[in-house]
Formats: C-alpha cells, sequence, structure tokens
C-alpha cells in the first residue's frame, strides 16, 4: 500500500524546513554589490585549495625561494665563475667568501652559476616528466579500451626500464651534452611512476557522476579531460612536479660525479665532480665541495616540506595526525589520557 | 513544444556486459529486450530492485552506454549516437543523475553548471543573455536569490540545493524529456516530496516527458502515470500506476508491494525479524 504522506498536496513546492534551514546567514540582507561579491567569491574559492601557511610550508617556501633567488640575482654580482687567475685553493676569507678550487676558480661564483644551471635542469625535466605523465596517464585513465591498454603498455615499459643506466647509455653515446639535453633525458625517463598514478587517479574520477553528467551535457572529451578532471588533479600534479624536479636534480648531480653530466656549463654536480677529480676531500678542502653538497640537500627539503603540505591537503587525515597526537598527548598530561601509548589512525 | 507526436521511444532494448573472470568470458545480460514509448507530459516510473537493469536503461537513453541491440528513437526518427545527431539529441533528452553529492564538480561554482549546457546547445547566445538564462534557471528550481547561488559552490548548498540545480542543469539545453535516476534516494526524507513536486511542476509547466526511475513504489504512483515494474533485465509487468498498485498480476510485483513498509505491518514484521534472528 501506499504510504500515506503521498496525499500531500502537489502544489506545495516550496522549500522544505530543510532547505531553509541550510540556507545561508546573510542571504537575507540588502544584495551587496555583485562585483565585490564576485570577487570575493573567487578569492574564497582559490584560497580552499592553497595549504595553510604551517611552519613546514613556510620553512620549504623560504629555503626553495631563497635558493632560486641565489640562482637568479648572486650570477650579476660575482666575477666569472671561469676566472683562473685567483691564487688556487685558497680556504674562505674576505676576498673568496668560499674560497677558491685548485684551478683557481672562486667557488662562491661557481655555487650561484651553478645554482641557476642546477635549477634549469630541474625545471625543464619537471615540466617533460610531467606533460608526459599527463598525456598518458590521464589518457590512458579517461580513454579506457584500447588507448589505455596502449598507453599503459608504453608506461609499463618505461616503468621496468632502470633509469639511471639507461641515461647514462644515452649520455655517453652522445659526444657534446648541454645542460638542456641532459634535462631532456632526465625528463623522458622520469614520468612512468606519476603517469602510473595519475592513471589510477582519472580512472577514478571518470568514474564520478560529474563527468558522466558533463558528457551529457554535451561537453567534448577535451573539455571534459581540461576543466571537469584535471582540475580536481592539480594537489596531485604539484606534487609530482616538485618530485620530479628533485629526482631531475638529483639525477644530474649523479649523472655529472660519474663525468657524464652537461659539458660546458656549471652546476652542483659538476662542481662535486671537479672537487672529486680535483682531489678536494684528499687536501681538506672542504669549501669546495660542502657548498654544493648543502645546497642539494636544502633544496631537497625544501621542495619535499613544500610536497609535505601538499599532501595534507590531498589526504586530509595527515593534517589531522598531528593535531591528534598533541590533544592525546595534553589529556595525558593532564591525567585524563586514554592510554600511555596512543596510536594514531 | 506541444507537437502531438513528440515521443521518446525505446524499442527491443538489449545490454550484455562481457564480464572477465581470469580467462574466461562470460555474457550478462544487464537488460534483456526491453520496449516503451515516452510521450511528452506523461511520467513513466521504473520500477525494480537493485541490479535489475534500470539505471542501465537510464545510462542507454543519456547515450553513456550504447545498447547492444535495439534502438532509441525520438520523435519516431532513430537517434544519432555520435556528432551533431549526437548533439541534437542531448539538447532534448537530459538526465538527473542519483546523488547530488558526485553529480556535480566541486572545482566549479554552480554558474558554471548552469552555463556549460546553454553555452553548447545555444552558441548564438552573448555572455549577458547565458547569464540571464542562468539565473532564470535558478528561480524556476526555486533556489533564489539566483545571483547569490549562481556564484556558490557545490559544497556550500545542502542536498535538496544541490538537486534542484542538477534538475535545473537538466533543463538547461531546453531538454524535452528527462531521465531520472533514482533523483531522491540519496536524499532526506523530508525533503524527497518537495525536489518530486519540483519535477511535477516543471513538467506540467514545459509538458516534460519523464522518465522516472526508483525502487520506491509509493514515490511511483504518486508521480507517475504508468509504472513498468523490471526484474532482472526484463519488464514483468506495465500497467497504469495506480492498476499496478491496487491490482498486481505478476508475483514479483505483488512481492514488492509487501516489502514496502506498511505502517499496520509494523508488529508483524518486527515479529519476523526477531524469530529470523
Amino acid at each position: 500500500m501506499p504510504e500515506p504522506h503521498t496525499a500531500v498536496d502537489e502544489a506545495v513546492v516550496d522549500r522544505t524546513p530543510a532547505d531553509t534551514f541550510a540556507a545561508p546567514i546573510g542571504i537575507t540582507s540588502a544584495v551587496p554589490d555583485t562585483g565585490r561579491a564576485e570577487a570575493e567569491a573567487a578569492k574564497r574559492g582559490i584560497r580552499r585549495r592553497m595549504p595553510k601557511l604551517t611552519l613546514k610550508l613556510a620553512s620549504g617556501l623560504v629555503l626553495v625561494v631563497g635558493i632560486t633567488l641565489f640562482g637568479i640575482i648572486a650570477p650579476f654580482f660575482t666575477q666569472s665563475p671561469t676566472f683562473s687567475g685567483n691564487p688556487s685553493l685558497q680556504p674562505p676569507s674576505a676576498d673568496h667568501w668560499l674560497g677558491t678550487t685548485k684551478l683557481g676558480y672562486d667557488v662562491f661564483a661557481q655555487l650561484a652559476q651553478g645554482t641557476r644551471g642546477s635549477l634549469l635542469i630541474g625545471i625543464v625535466a619537471g615540466s617533460i616528466a610531467l606533460v608526459l605523465s599527463v598525456l598518458f596517464g590521464v589518457l590512458a585513465g579517461y580513454l579506457g579500451n584500447w588507448s589505455d591498454e596502449i598507453l599503459s603498455l608504453v608506461t609499463n615499459i618505461m616503468l621496468v626500464i632502470p633509469g639511471l643506466p639507461l641515461v647514462m647509455v644515452i649520455a655517453t653515446y652522445v659526444p657534446g651534452r648541454s645542460w638542456l639535453l641532459v634535462a631532456i633525458v632526465l625528463g623522458i625517463t622520469a614520468w612512468a611512476g606519476p603517469a602510473v598514478v595519475l592513471r589510477a587517479q582519472s580512472r577514478s574520477l571518470r568514474a564520478r557522476e560529474y563527468v558522466a553528467a558533463s558528457r551529457v551535457a554535451g561537453e567534448r572529451a577535451h573539455r571534459v579531460i581540461l576543466v571537469e578532471i584535471l582540475p580536481n588533479l592539480l594537489p596531485l600534479l604539484t606534487a609530482q612536479f616538485l618530485f620530479a624536479i628533485i629526482f631531475a636534480i638529483l639525477g644530474e648531480a649523479g649523472l655529472s660525479y660519474l663525468g657524464l653530466g652537461p659539458t660546458g656549463s656549471i652546476t652542483w654536480g659538476t662542481m662535486l665532480n671537479d672537487a672529486q677529480t680535483g682531489q678536494a676531500i684528499g687536501t681538506g678542502a672542504w669549501w669546495w665541495f660542502v657548498p654544493p653538497g648543502l645546497m642539494i640537500a636544502l633544496l631537497g627539503a625544501g621542495l619535499s616540506l613544500i610536497n609535505f603540505s601538499i599532501d595534507e591537503i590531498i589526504n586530509p587525515k595527515l593534517r589531522i595526525a598531528p593535531e591528534y597526537t598533541r590533544r592525546v598527548r595534553k589529556a595525558a598530561r593532564e591525567g585524563r589520557g586514554v592510554a600511555v601509548e596512543g596510536s594514531i589512525a | 513544444m506541444n507537437q502531438p507526436t513528440a515521443s521518446l521511444e525505446a524499442r527491443n532494448l538489449v545490454k550484455e556486459f562481457r564480464l572477465r573472470n581470469g580467462l574466461k568470458f562470460s555474457t550478462l545480460q544487464a537488460v534483456k529486450d526491453v520496449s516503451f514509448t515516452l510521450e511528452a507530459g506523461r511520467t513513466i516510473a521504473l520500477v525494480g530492485e537493485s541490479g535489475s537493469g534500470k539505471s542501465t536503461i537510464a545510462r542507454m537513453i543519456a547515450k553513456l552506454e550504447t545498447p547492444t541491440s535495439g534502438d532509441i528513437l525520438l520523435d519516431g526518427s532513430p537517434s544519432g549516437t555520435r556528432g551533431r545527431a549526437l548533439a541534437a539529441y542531448r539538447g532534448d533528452v537530459q538526465m538527473v543523475f542519483q546523488d547530488p553529492f558526485a553529480s556535480l564538480n566541486p572545482f566549479h561554482s554552480i554558474e558554471h553548471h548552469l552555463e556549460r549546457p546553454i553555452r553548447i546547445h545555444h552558441p548564438e547566445l552573448s555572455r549577458a543573455e547565458v547569464r540571464d538564462r542562468v539565473l532564470s534557471l535558478l528561480e524556476r528550481v526555486r533556489l533564489t536569490p539566483a545571483t547569490q547561488f549562481a556564484e556558490r559552490r557545490p559544497h556550500e548548498l545542502s542536498g535538496g540545493q544541490r538537486q534542484r540545480v542538477a534538475i535545473a542543469r537538466a533543463l538547461a539545453p531546453g531538454a524535452r524529456f528527462i531521465v531520472a535516476d533514482e533523483p531522491v534516494s540519496m536524499l532526506d526524507v523530508s525533503i524527497r516530496l518537495g525536489v518530486l513536486n519540483l519535477l511535477a511542476a516543471l513538467q506540467r509547466e514545459e509538458r516534460l516527458g519523464v522518465l522516472y526511475i526508483t525502487h520506491d513504489l509509493a514515490t511511483a504512483r504518486h508521480f507517475s502515470d504508468e509504472i513498468l515494474v523490471m526484474y532482472r533485465g526484463e519488464i514483468v509487468e506495465r500497467g497504469p500506476a495506480d492498476a499496478v498498485i491496487l491490482d498486481p498480476q505478476h508475483d514479483y510485483t505483488k512481492r514488492l508491494l509487501e516489502a514496502a513498509a506498511d505502517p499496520e505491518r509494523l508488529g508483524a514484521l518486527r515479529d519476523e525479524v526477531r524469530s529470523a534472528g
């Protein structure tokens, strides 16, 4: 038998109490200037997607922005990094802030130029990896069927080829290696891992009803991908981009250390290679190898810290965890703790 | 809009899914030879349990799935499957999805959701005209003040308000037929009737043809002219709404009616559950 409530008058179409209750406060007041309201709404939307400024994020940003500015500005104020007229193997002094190398190069000038070189390689390689992983991952995930099989096959092949040996093989075959070539080689060996993650994620997004709804509305495939799916992948893409930069800079340092780095340009890796061939450790010239090594470590740490903050947007559980531990600890201190060693879900 | 011949017809629809289990393949017949005709201004309710194939029919009519065989005819002629013909079909046939929390993209504003279908199906309109239409759509689904709802994001709206947006989106291209796939099953009981009545009022105003998919016999009777009962991919019973409810013929319909909550039988149900446990 039909339920009795179906007898309610059909003409009553107005808001039900639940809907009225959900209407936000302030709507009843006079309509404000729409232009300003729109700008505010846009700002609110963007801010919602930004990570909260925590100590973690702030220190990461300071490190990365500081190193980037150093790489951009410092080379204009130092002497030429390839000027060899200085006395060789001088420890740090007022004239040479970070001393000189065996060939009489100023280490500070080299570091400034090397920062620029390493960052360029990192950003170019990261961008290449990002574009390729989006192309293979998102398309495979969205299109499905045969396109998915083919794109996944290529991804999986790239995934199982060990990256560094391949890079070494390519690097040894090419005689004059510019920094751009090294960046491209690093980029095309780094995209497979992120592509697998993106494929899985976009397969899941593709099955969401709002994607089906936009298809029913008549959106074309490229617009569905660019407007409906990609924005929801943004945090993930940012994290992957930053990680690809770290990977490329470390990869370049490794290659250069093996003598397979870019010829004719200065990076942190080539500085380390020079220090090694110049027996910097044997002669105790710490000022030669410590600065580039430290820069790599600091940039890696800075980018990772930013990445952690982005991770907290993707996975809100991570955001709750520290707060939760703090609360448990506080409760324990006040003598109303649940357990001595609180575990976090 | 008031053509007497306006109709959306499903003729001998069949949908088979190929399932893979290791190296073995098997075929699942989700929909077996289903036919019905939906006329402008009328509502057909498609009732059945989960997995009976009713949502597959909805997705086939919304052209999200391709039928294995059979045809979907709009105004008597076969409907387009790609390109311009498909776009024209989508201008006439739209869908309201089940879950209002999933069917709106959290990244975009309400205005974006309504503006896109208008832009796609009416590229000749200017920016201001599109905006006017968006606002009037919001007013038609009783989301006022429209300017404020337009710039909000889905997460700032309640479930009932979101489903109203979804209905407005389906109306945006100027659709004549709407497939509503369990449009109120994810909403609180208290606001279901409001959304259903809104749909009914809009239907009367525009002479829409509505295919109402549900598992709730009570709202099906309240809301529709004709009821089709589906069981395992087949239509086992069909007829005018009251006839099907008051005088069920098929065993499955009878069981469905018995399973529906009935205040007079609540005690019996409790005893049954307790004695079984």
